[in-house]
């Protein structure tokens, strides 16, 4: 037949593939932390290894966490990745058949009915030509769905799909040309010989009823070797790379390696390409209601990955953490944006040389209200209350004067700045020889349980505490008739798992109505002071959204448990929104 | 010649001749700096003015009229909290003003790098 050396764009792309990819690999390795190069080599000979080799089929071929999201993209994904991987395989063991051997030149196995045109009769041969038939369709209909996809984003419930870039486009339409051209290669191969199944030699002929195949032969599996060579070549430079990126993600991750903020390294672009720009972050972000359309975690990948990542993009965020717990690559997302902030602001962090501790008081529990709750002066009294009625020796430690709890800074990048504001607390709190440290912010929450070094303090939420005293029966709740719905802050929520005390401890006092989008799945409030760029209105916005969905399940009040959040939506005035902490102290009774 | 007394230096402003680069920078990435009215609530709240003699609203005058001298001192006292933004009557980032300021003096004064590939 025609010239033997057709399948070198394939076997050249493959080559370049290979060796762009490793080269990557090996750069991302050699880039991590000594620490981190530790935990690879006791990994690799672990379980943690068999793990992953488990994790990667149901995530990089099955895509189990895309069919969980939404089914029709999981299919579509499904079909063109394990497909094609079951092509291969199946292809392979085919050849070997065909050979009675494991060795034989590789282009048999892919162009195989290019090859094997005379009748032949090796074992399984029927079975395997109806397998790779029926794969093939398979692929093709997740090729098709795709098509659909990019006219028609809506029929995957999606709202918008990512913008592309020239080699993208080369990429797609590569990809897209693969299996439809391979159709007609198998099909034209069968009209002409008859290799195939009863299918393919059925379509075969149909296409021989209208004119002569032969010369089409040749050009054709021309063709798809170059389609495939260009994919391969152009796979590395375009978001395709997410393929083997994602399951080199997979290994690294169980074996220990992870993302942190003040050490930048490779292990950020190995996250950043494993994203594949699948969008289902960007209809999980509520900045899209508010027409902020340009700063969803998939374009700050996109930028870290094309260099042009601008703060006007990277402060736009709540880091509300919606977008990470929808990605079905599980990328830190929310901690590669803080890592970023670091960088770019890490040349103005604050020195505070005005700090000093200020006075301290013996306790057994020490308050620290912070900024926000000093703005919602309820919430603050009520703490003051319920404290009162159960009887603490406790100190007010923020009452007149203290340092912000510095988390509003790191949300920032600030993380040096913070470090100041921190130690100074960290002393004050030592001093007091408190053994818990009660706090009625989620923000000041999270940085007090996870940045600061309190030995022997318990850092607890009014969430959880209240409800202790009400388990011990230091206080009495008096429970009313009043139906209301349960807002979880994204801080405490999302941030902290905390989920449970706060609607256990609500029960006591009220009804609590379930809401669809609730616990992970919960809105944002919109006040987040992690975006440093979004403004007041437009903030209002997704504010009142998030209300009009309360309503919908027409609740007496809107109960939170973050002063922010509360402020927040208390300037909406639909409904009324209330702290726990001023639901509980409003049914108290003193136990005497 | 001593006479006994000096005379103070003029607290006049030159319209025509101060540095409108500051000014300018942070209205360019933060409008809403443009609709302050001066109310004065944000050093009222300011968890850092607590502490320290600071005082955000007149940092906004200052930058409005150049005179960015002391700016840097001043503005690294800020905690970024958050609280004059929420009790702010028109709506004012000031969390990113100040990141701002604090960015355009960093890069005027060289530190920034420029290799620095975020914008
Ligand atoms: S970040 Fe995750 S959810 Fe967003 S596009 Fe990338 S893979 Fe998809
Ligand atoms: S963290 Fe929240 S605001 Fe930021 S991109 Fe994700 S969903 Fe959007
Ligand atoms: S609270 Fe707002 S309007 Fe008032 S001085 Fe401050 S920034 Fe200006
Ligand atoms: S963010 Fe800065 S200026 Fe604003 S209230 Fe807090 S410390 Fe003061």
């Amino acid at each position: 037949m025609f010239s033997d050396y057709f399948y070198y764009p394939f076997l050249i792309g493959t080559i370049f593939l290979f060796v762009v990819v490793i080269g990557r690999f090996v750069k991302w390795f050699m880039g991590l932390s000594k620490i981190d190069k530790i935990r690879v080599r006791i990994g690799l000979f672990s379980m943690k290894t068999l793990q992953s080799v488990w994790e990667s089929v149901r995530e990089g071929l099955l895509h189990h966490n895309i069919f969980k999201t939404n089914k029709m993209l999981g299919y579509m994904h499904m079909s063109l990745a394990f497909g094609w991987f079951l092509l291969i395989v199946v292809g392979h063991i085919e050849t070997s058949c065909y050979h009675g051997s494991m060795f034989f030149p590789f282009q048999h196995s892919i162009f195989f009915r290019y090859y094997v045109t005379e009748p032949t009769d090796f074992p399984g041969h029927a079975f395997f030509n109806y397998a790779m038939e029926i794969l093939l369709f398979f692929v093709l209909s997740g090729v098709m769905l795709a098509y659909f996809k990019r006219f028609r984003s809506k029929t995957f419930g999606m709202k918008r799909t990512t913008r592309m870039r020239y080699g993208d486009r080369i990429g797609l339409t590569a990809l897209w040309l693969i299996f439809p051209v391979r159709f007609l290669c198998e099909t034209f191969t069968a009209g002409v010989y008859h290799n195939g199944s009863p299918i393919f030699n059925g379509i075969g002929d149909a296409f021989a009823s209208v004119g002569d195949l032969n010369p089409w032969l040749n050009p054709l599996w021309l063709t798809y070797s170059v389609v495939l060579g260009v994919f391969f070549v152009a796979m590395p430079f375009t978001r395709y790379m997410h393929i083997p990126a994602e399951i080199n993600l997979i290994f690294l991750r169980n074996w220990g390696v992870t993302l942190k903020e003040r050490r930048v390294n490779t292990f950020t672009l190995a996250e950043v390409y494993s994203c594949s720009r699948c969008g289902i972050c960007i209809d999980a972000c509520q900045l899209n209601l508010a027409g902020i359309k340009n700063s969803q975690s998939v374009y700050v990948l996109k930028n870290i990955r094309n260099k042009n990542l601008t703060d006007e993009v990277l402060f736009n965020c709540l880091l509300c953490g919606k977008c990470q717990e929808a990605c079905p690559v599980g990328i830190d997302v929310n901690k590669l944006r803080i890592t970023q902030r670091i960088e770019t602001t890490k040349q103005y962090n604050s020195s505070y040389d005005y700090l000093k501790t200020g006075k301290t008081r013996q306790a057994d529990i020490v308050y620290f209200a912070g900024c926000m709750t000093h703005l919602t002066p309820s919430i603050k009294q009520s703490m003051l209350k319920i404290l009162d009625h159960a009887g603490e020796n406790y100190w007010f430690m923020d009452e007149n004067k203290a340092p912000c709890c510095g988390r509003p800074l790191m949300l920032a990048g600030q993380y040096d700045a913070a470090q100041k504001l921190i130690d100074t607390n960290t002393k004050m709190i030592l001093e007091s020889g408190a053994k818990r440290l009660l706090v009625n912010c989620p923000i000041c929450y999270k940085v007090f349980k996870e940045d600061y070094q309190l030995p022997g303090v318990e850092v607890l939420h009014h969430s959880e505490y209240i409800l202790d005293l009400v388990k011990q029966g230091r206080l009495d709740v008096n429970p009313s008739d009043l139906r209301a719905v349960y807002h979880d802050p994204c801080e405490l929520g999302r941030g902290s798992h905390i989920y449970e005390q706060p609607r256990e401890l609500l029960n006591t006092a009220l009804t609590l109505v379930p809401m669809a989008r609730e616990r992970e799945k919960a809105l944002c409030c919109g006040g987040s002071l992690a975006n440093t760029k979004i403004s007041m209105a437009e903030r209002d916005v997704l504010a009142g959204k998030a209300m009009e969905e309360f309503a919908t399940y027409a609740p007496d009040l809107v109960v939170t448990s973050c002063p922010l959040c509360k402020k927040t939506f208390a300037k909406v005035d639909s409904l009324p929104v209330k702290d726990l902490a001023e639901v509980v102290a409003g049914a108290v009774e003193r136990k005497v | 010649m001593d006479f006994g007394y000096t005379t103070l230096e003029t607290r006049s402003i030159d319209y025509d001749k101060f540095d409108r680069k500051l000014i300018e920078y942070l209205l360019q990435y933060e409008p809403s700096l443009l609709v302050c009215m001066a109310c004065g609530g944000c050093t009222a709240t300011c968890s850092a003015g607590n502490l320290v003699d600071f005082n955000i609203r007149r940092i906004q005058l200052m930058v409005k009229r150049g005179e960015t001298d002391t700016l840097k001192a001043e503005i690294d006292k800020c905690m970024l909290c958050g609280k004059c933004m929420l009790i702010c009557p028109r709506g004012v980032n000031l969390r990113n003003v100040v990141m701002l300021i604090k960015k355009k003096l960093s890069i005027d004064s060289g530190q920034l790098a420029t290799k620095n590939n975020i914008k």
